[in-house]
């Protein structure tokens, strides 16, 4: 018996709408076998990790705070990506623009202005868009893969915040701890409610997957974003630059990133440190992924996977497993989301007569 | 009509009453067929007439809904490919499923069972493909083939199998008409043996020059049995087509008035490796006037196009003018906006997205020419998909444009059906200039002289057409005059009376005597 898969006459809308279901069931499954395996009851410890957060309105605050980033980031990368520029440094990105968002509170602890905080947001979002325009320029000049340059920025950019919180930018009342002076109040983003820390990144988030989904909808834009993405060939023949889409994508996914990092450092940290992110930039990926590069879908996604991360700080409370395991769930995930759209284009059949390898077409 | 089974010998293969459904969509509906031992058979139809889905049912790739196929007078049901294999069935692929990297004979011995020898197979390999004129180096590498000797690969895997029965299909849609005639002399030694052979075309000329009896699809349905020998290219057209190919109506088109597109001494460097340069080309194409553009494939056709759509702008502003306005600089839109449209070749990834629906497809073309009327929202440029729903209705209309559904993608419609909607999608705003690449290229008789007609009638009603062709009876068809491009430089163009085919064959040579000796050394080194 053999497996074989079997391209379908056309695209299965029923496994489009399930396929994202089915990877959440797999990941569960075999997260659950994953902690018997370990000697921990699989339901109790799944139900610590993904319920419950759920049930208690401080973490439901803290799902608000890692979901924010994580649908901020992921929103531009779904652009990116359907336009066939493959941005893999959204985390450096992020990093870039929560620096550039911090120059005003860090070398201008003095100034105290209502419009301290559009400026910081603004300089993140700057920063992280011209982060972005290197591997932009990289493949449009030289042609040079965007996979391969902009996730070794990654680590340029990280190393370079952690030079910056342990040399020039270092709190000198700090007692030499690598940080910044903590930031002015009014550098602070604003929480929402009285209840908790859920800060306005959450908003920023919203209006942007709904703006970005009105734009691959309704707008003009959108649709060259698909097309360039699609067939870059058509692309020039509608009279679209495909060169002008690589600038684009990926300035716009760093200009989000970037805003996604100066609302983390501003909102939920208040300084600069060496370490601002557990892998956001990354973690959107599965989240773009996951949400089907639909900016609505990126919305559920992105709550999704920010549960994998409280889970996995609950697990490391009350049940002692490493917080590793958020990382684990993350992975799995992915592998089942990328799996289970094969089955979008591909029908499984097994095949159990003992006939020869087939060549043919 | 002649009915099959009087000749009282069984037949090799028959079918009865075959039918495949998709949804509802019947692709076959109740098709009868029988194949005698040594004959070659051809099955004809125009583009979406159930051919490959037949042919993938005998060879066991899908399954019939319902009917019965009957090998040597016994029922069977082909399940897989390896079964029609074990039965007597070989295919040849339309498409080549080889592997570049590997040899000739690596490729063969992976159809193969794997207990024999890699050396045994080449060896056996090396003699068929003698005895069969199809000469084959185990050893060669398939990325160094041409396409004609990638094909013989796939015959000689067939062959090895041993097969009663081979079916072809297209064969020679990607061959040089001397391949061609080099697989018609095997195609007749199979049938020496006694081998059958199911021949797939819809070139007529073909099956009546090899074929010994013929079956026509239409709609999924048989609308004949016949011979082909006995037949004319009308009747066989008109068992095709349904009715007969409605012969392209060109009365005079009087006096062609002004010049709208004018090319003055325009080169352009390659783009790649393998493109060809354009060397000081000049022509001007006046209204009402049809200029064809003949020459064989590869003679910077392809670079000619992207040069007038402006897709790849050339560096002097002045060497093309539309309509009186310098456009060499200037980007497709804005030709576009001056009153031109544009064909391209490539219906998939270039004319067309496939996986996009037919009005986005339309808004490809057209969302900056008729920005008025499809887009709104000022700078936010949002679409009016109701405007461009309507116009794609409109389109598919006039064209006659058959498709399964209200807005299919682009990749769900046969070639013929999308090129109407391309070309379909140009006329709908009457373009003054028109430039067509290979308008009618893989397309059903049918639908081609549709295109064909509507070119005619573009210019007739004032407008300048340019229809860059390799198919001479298209350019005669519809030329008011002829030039020749190769090698990347075009002729002077001659009014279409004043040509002949020989003159036009010379043009196509003449210009440079290598392309001549090159063509001839490929073949010294295709022969060995």
């Amino acid at each position: 018996m053999r497996i074989e898969l079997e391209r379908r006459a056309r695209a299965s809308t029923a496994f489009a709408a399930i396929s994202p279901l089915l990877a959440l069931v797999l990941t569960l499954f075999f997260g659950g076998l994953m902690f018997w395996l370990m000697g921990k009851d699989p339901v109790a410890t799944l139900y610590t990790f993904f319920i419950e957060p759920l049930f208690d309105v401080w973490s439901l605050h803290e799902l608000v705070i890692k979901a924010a980033p994580l649908i901020l980031i992921a929103v531009g990368l779904a652009i990116c990506f359907r336009s066939n520029n493959w941005n893999i440094g959204a985390e450096g990105q992020f990093t870039m623009g929560a620096i550039t968002g911090s120059i005003l509170p860090v070398l201008m602890p003095e100034w105290h202005s209502a419009a301290l905080l559009p400026a910081m947001l603004i300089m993140g979002m700057l920063g992280g868009a011209l982060y972005a325009g290197i591997p932009a320029l990289l493949k449009t000049r030289f042609n040079t893969n965007e996979i391969l340059t902009s996730l070794m920025l990654v680590y340029i950019a990280q190393l370079f915040l952690d030079w910056l919180v342990r040399g020039p930018w270092r709190d000198p009342q700090g007692y030499n701890f690598p940080k910044t002076i903590s930031f002015a109040p009014e550098a602070i983003l604003p929480e929402l409610l009285d209840s908790g820390r859920a800060h306005w990144a959450a908003v920023f988030a919203i209006v942007a997957a709904i703006a970005l989904w009105f734009m691959m909808r309704f707008m003009l834009k959108g649709f060259e974003v698909s097309v360039l993405g699609q067939a870059e060939r058509a692309g020039r023949f509608a009279g679209f630059s495909s060169k002008k889409m690589v600038w684009f994508a990926l300035m716009l996914s760093g200009a989000l990133a970037g805003l996604a990092g100066i609302s983390e450092v501003s909102g939920s940290i208040g300084h600069l440190q060496p370490s601002i992110s557990p892998g956001y930039g990354f973690t959107a990926i599965i989240v773009a992924f996951l949400g089907r590069l639909n900016p609505i879908g990126i919305i559920a996604s992105g709550l999704v996977l920010a549960l994998t991360y409280l889970g996995g700080e609950a697990a490391q409370l009350s049940i002692g497993i490493s917080d590793k395991i958020s990382r684990v769930f993350q992975g799995l995930l992915l592998f089942f989301v990328l799996s289970c759209d094969t089955l979008i284009l591909y029908r499984i059949r097994l095949v159990f007569s003992g006939s020869k390898t087939e060549a043919g077409a | 009509m002649v009915s099959s089974q009087d000749q009282g010998e069984p037949s090799l293969l028959s079918v009865r009453g075959l039918t495949k459904l998709f949804g509802t969509f019947a692709a076959c509906d109740g098709i009868d067929l029988d194949i005698a031992p040594g004959e070659i058979h051809a099955l004809l139809g125009e583009n979406g007439a159930g051919k490959s889905t037949l042919v993938k049912m005998l060879f066991g790739v899908l399954q019939p809904s319902s009917g019965q196929i009957l090998w040597q007078g016994k029922p069977v049901s082909i399940s897989s490919p390896g079964q029609a294999r074990d039965l007597g069935i070989g295919m040849v692929f339309q498409h080549f499923s080889l592997f570049e990297a590997l040899t000739v004979g690596e490729n063969i011995a992976l159809s193969l069972d794997p207990k024999i020898s890699l050396s045994k197979i080449s060896e056996e390999a090396a003699s068929l493909s003698k005895a069969y004129g199809l000469p084959l180096d185990p050893k060669m590498h398939v990325a160094d083939l041409s396409v004609g000797e990638r094909q013989r690969i796939e015959i000689v895997r067939a062959l090895l199998q041993n097969p009663k029965l081979i079916i072809l299909d297209e064969p020679t849609s990607v061959l040089t008409p001397q391949e061609a005639d080099r697989l018609f002399e095997t195609l007749f030694k199979l049938k020496a043996e006694g081998r059958s052979v199911l021949y797939i075309s819809h070139r007529l000329d073909e099956v009546q020059r090899i074929c010994d009896r013929a079956t026509v699809l239409r709609h999924g349905k048989v609308t004949g049995v016949c011979d082909p020998r006995q037949e004319t290219p009308a009747s066989l057209a008109r068992m095709m087509v349904g009715s007969d190919v409605a012969a392209v109506h060109r009365e005079d088109l009087g006096t062609p008035g002004e010049v709208l597109l004018d090319v003055k001494s325009m080169s352009f460097a390659p783009r790649t490796p393998f493109a060809v340069s354009l060397k000081n080309v000049s022509m001007s194409v006046r209204a009402g006037e049809v200029l064809a553009i003949a020459g064989v494939a590869g003679n910077g056709q392809g670079e000619l196009f992207d040069v007038l759509s402006g897709e790849y702008p050339v560096a002097d502003h002045d060497a093309i003018k539309i309509r009186g306005t310098s456009v060499g600089r200037t980007r497709i839109n804005g030709r576009r906006l001056l009153g031109a449209g544009f064909v391209p070749e490539e219906r998939h990834g270039h004319a067309a997205v496939s996986q996009m629906s037919l009005s986005d497809n339309l808004l490809l073309a057209r969302a900056h020419s008729d920005r008025k009327a499809f887009l709104a929202g000022g700078l936010g440029k949002v679409i009016r998909h109701g405007a461009v729903k309507a116009a794609t209705a409109r389109i598919c209309q006039v064209m006659d444009v058959r498709k399964s559904g209200e807005d299919p993608t682009a990749g769900s419609l046969s070639g013929g059906n999308l090129q109407k909607f391309i070309v379909g999608r140009e006329l709908d705003r009457q373009p003054s200039v028109l430039v067509v690449n290979q308008p009618t290229w893989g397309v059903d008789a049918g639908a081609a002289s549709r295109i064909r007609q509507a070119l005619i009638d573009l210019a007739k009603s004032g407008s300048a057409v340019v229809v860059i062709s390799q198919d001479l009876d298209e350019i005669f068809e519809v030329a008011t005059s002829i030039a020749v491009i190769s090698e990347g430089r075009l002729s002077d163009a001659y009014p279409a009376g004043t040509l002949s085919l020989e003159r036009i064959g010379l043009l196509m040579g003449g210009i440079h005597d290598s392309t001549q000796h090159a063509s001839h050394a490929g073949e010294a080194a295709d022969a060995h």
